[in-house]
This record gives C-alpha cells, sequence and structure tokens, in this order.
C-alpha cells in the first residue's frame, strides 16, 4: 500500500508525520518502508538512522544526433513536448537541461539520426533503519532542474508486501503530481495558517484531479484558525487527526528524534492515523484494482 | 539583411518588448527590400520551458540575421549563436528608434546572453 505524506507549504510538518507514522506502524509489526520522494531535500534517513547498502546511480535518457544522418527536417523538434530541440538548417540541437527522455524524438525521426545516449541526473540509496524499516530515497544532483524522473526510479523501488511511507517534496507542482500519482491515501499534512491553507487548497484539488483518496492532518494546531476550518467543512475533508501545537515538538525535530518516543502523549494521535491507513487498505482489499499488505 | 526586433505590436511605432524568449512576438525588417513582417511568438510566449531557445528557431526560420531586444538568456543566445545571427541589446523605447540607432552604428554586439534564464 502507498501512503504519500504531502502538504504544499514546506515546513508544515510532513517529514514529522511520515517518521513518526512509519515508526506507530513499525511498532504495530507491520512491514514498513519509508520513501523519501523529496529528492532535492532529503531528510529523512536522519530519523530512521538509515544505514546504506546500495547506491545505485539513476540516468534518464538523453538523444544524441547524428549531424551526418540528419535531415533537418524538424519533426523532432516540431513534436518534441519539452522544446528540448532546435532545428537549424545542419544543426539539430539538444538541450539536455530541458529534456525529459521520454524517447518521442526517435520514434518520429524519419531517418533515424537520433540514438540514445544516458545523461546521471543524481543517485538512488538503499538500506536499513531501525525498527527493520525498509528505506529508500533519492538525491537530485546539484543543478538539476528536472526531480521527476529521479522521483520516478525512487518510487520503483517500492515493496510491494510494504507499507509504502512516502514522504512528498514540498509544493503542488510537477514533483507533487509525479509523488502522488499511483498513491492508495493522501495525507495532506496542513497548519493553521493563511499560507498553510492557501497551499491546502491547491494540493486537495490536485489530489481530486488525480483521483486520489485523500485525509487532513493538522499540525500545530491551537484551533482557533476559523477559515481553515471553515474550508475542511466545506469541502468535507476528513479530519485524521490534530496534532496540538508544542514548541517541544520543534525541538525533537531539530535534535533529529522521534516525536512518539519522547512525547508519548501524540501516539494517539497517530493511531489515528494509521486506523485510516487500515481503512483504507481494507477498502482496496475489497476493490476489484488489487489486494494490498 | 533581415533585423528581427523583440516587440508587442505590428508597426514602427509599436513599442519594443525588452524580453526575447517570452516577447509577443518579432517585427522582422528587410533592409535590402524595406518590407517589414510580424512574426508571432505567442505560441512560446505561453510554453511551460524552452521559450527562449524556440523563439531562436522561430527567427532563424524567418531568416533573420540580426536581432535587437531588450536581454538574452543563455540557451536562446546559444541558438542564435549556432544560427549565425549576431544579437544586440538595446533599450529603445519603439521598434523604429531600435532599428535607426542600428542603422546608425550605436548598438554593441553582445558577446554573451546578457541575463540568467527566467530573468523576467
Amino acid at each position: 500500500m502507498k501512503v504519500v505524506i504531502a502538504s504544499g507549504k514546506g515546513g508544515t510538518g510532513k517529514t514529522t508525520v511520515a517518521v513518526n507514522l512509519a515508526w506507530f506502524l513499525a511498532n504495530c509489526g507491520r512491514k514498513v518502508q519509508y520513501i523519501d520522494c523529496d529528492v532535492e531535500e532529503p531528510n529523512g534517513n536522519f530519523f530512521i538512522s538509515a544505514h546504506f547498502s546500495e547506491r545505485i546511480p539513476a540516468f534518464v535518457m538523453l538523444p544524441a544526433v547524428d549531424q551526418q544522418k540528419c535531415t533537418s527536417c524538424g519533426e523532432c523538434s516540431s513534436k518534441c513536448r519539452f522544446n528540448a530541440i532546435v532545428r537549424l538548417p545542419g544543426n539539430t540541437m539538444i538541450f539536455p537541461e530541458l529534456c525529459h527522455g521520454c524517447g518521442l524524438c526517435l520514434l518520429v525521426c524519419p531517418t533515424k539520426a537520433i540514438s540514445e545516449d544516458e545523461r546521471e541526473i543524481g543517485i538512488i540509496e538503499r538500506g536499513m533503519g531501525w525498527g527493520g524499516i525498509s528505506f529508500v530515497h533519492g538525491v537530485l544532483n546539484v543543478g538539476e532542474p528536472m526531480p521527476n524522473p529521479l522521483i520516478r526510479k525512487v518510487k520503483e523501488q517500492g515493496l510491494a508486501d510494504h507499507i509504502q511511507i512516502i514522504d512528498a517534496p514540498p509544493g503542488t507542482s510537477c514533483s507533487f503530481v509525479e509523488t502522488i500519482s499511483d498513491a492508495d491515501l493522501v495525507i495532506l499534512v496542513t497548519e493553521p495558517t493563511p499560507f498553510g491553507l492557501h497551499d491546502l487548497k491547491i494540493s486537495v484539488e490536485v489530489a481530486r484531479a488525480r483521483g486520489r483518496s485523500i485525509c487532513v492532518v493538522i499540525n500545530k494546531d491551537n484551533g482557533i484558525f476559523r477559515p481553515l476550518e471553515k474550508f475542511l467543512e466545506e469541502r468535507q475533508l476528513t479530519i485524521t487527526a490534530r496534532l496540538p501545537e508544542n514548541r517541544k515538538v520543534a525541538e525533537v525535530y531539530s535534535e533529529g528524534n522521534i516525536l512518539l518516543e519522547e512525547l508519548p502523549d501524540y501516539r494517539a494521535h497517530f493511531s489515528s492515523i494509521a486506523a485510516e491507513v487500515f481503512r483504507q487498505s481494507e477498502n482496496l482489499m475489497h476493490s476489484p484494482m488489487g489486494v494490498l499488505p | 539583411m533581415k533585423i528581427a526586433v523583440t516587440t508587442s505590436g505590428d508597426s514602427l511605432a509599436a513599442p519594443m518588448d525588452s524580453r526575447f524568449g517570452r516577447a509577443a512576438g518579432f517585427l522582422v525588417y528587410d533592409t535590402d527590400t524595406k518590407v517589414l513582417q510580424v512574426v508571432d511568438n505567442a505560441q512560446n510566449l505561453n510554453s511551460a520551458q524552452g521559450a527562449g531557445i524556440q523563439a531562436a528557431q522561430t527567427v532563424a526560420e524567418a531568416g533573420a540575421n540580426v536581432v535587437i531586444t531588450g536581454h538574452c538568456g543563455p540557451k536562446a543566445f546559444r541558438v542564435l549563436q549556432a544560427a549565425g545571427i549576431t544579437v544586440y541589446n538595446c533599450e529603445a523605447a519603439t521598434v523604429q528608434e531600435a532599428l535607426g540607432l542600428f542603422g546608425e552604428g550605436k548598438l554593441l554586439t553582445a558577446s554573451d546572453a546578457d541575463v540568467e534564464g527566467h530573468w523576467s
């Protein structure tokens, strides 16, 4: 089962929720895999105390043009949706930083002048953390503009017989869409601030447009930000847990510790989140889509 | 010689657009025939990425030898250079003024991109 923890706004508590949910589920005796898809700034490994046993370089396909065979017909350039190819007479130029490696240009080239080369965009690291949690994350190369191909490859490391806790990158654009694309449940973490609400609205819209099941966790809850409560009521969103605002939580996080170990009062909230995960898992089991752990 | 000037208008009196890749369009002036051609850039203007390089391809296809624009980013500059098009940076208010300054030899050739991509 794939559970994505996402938020839109950065700093709302995605990693806190993801790490502690993984801890809780592992302590329930479940097989858990933590997948950090925040490839631009992965940090889940610190909390999970991951020991890496494998480093796998990640490549994307990069087209290479044989200028001898190329007739400058412009088919590749006009079909490329990412504007990565420029056709000049006698010179077809590829812009690697714009190429998504989709391979369409290879298919449309009438003279087979384009071949497959590859380009390294980052690495995938795999290992184990505490409590038998299987861990995987991706680290995007510095200066690399496109996280999506790496996110896709990190997700391919998902173990089908585990509950996959997937930490999403912040934001609500391409990398978020990629991360939630096949999620069985999207847990949206928000905070009672105008910024948190603004991004929650976008996240809800995107996740619904992608047909994902959503539930909401309010972090740093103080119960007094009315616009958030109103939005959640209006959109009939399930509030799975309200994590009370507490300076101690930030202190525990900043030291790389586990909230549920340091502040056991929060366990009841994570029990509710875990229950939502199990409920979704039950639903899926009875759906024609397939069986889940 | 054909000179492409970035603009949002369709006449010599039109204001210059200081952007290259996301300019609304180009006015291409042929100094030999004195013909003025309007080249639309709307498709590139609205593209998610690669606007500059596609705009460069567009002006190359229009047969321009010279581009006069406000600012040009690195990728567009590479394409223009590969196409043998000379780039001039200019802060003139209108297309006519830009062409005038060019004719008087008052514009300097850009030897490199003068801004980072996505500057505006």
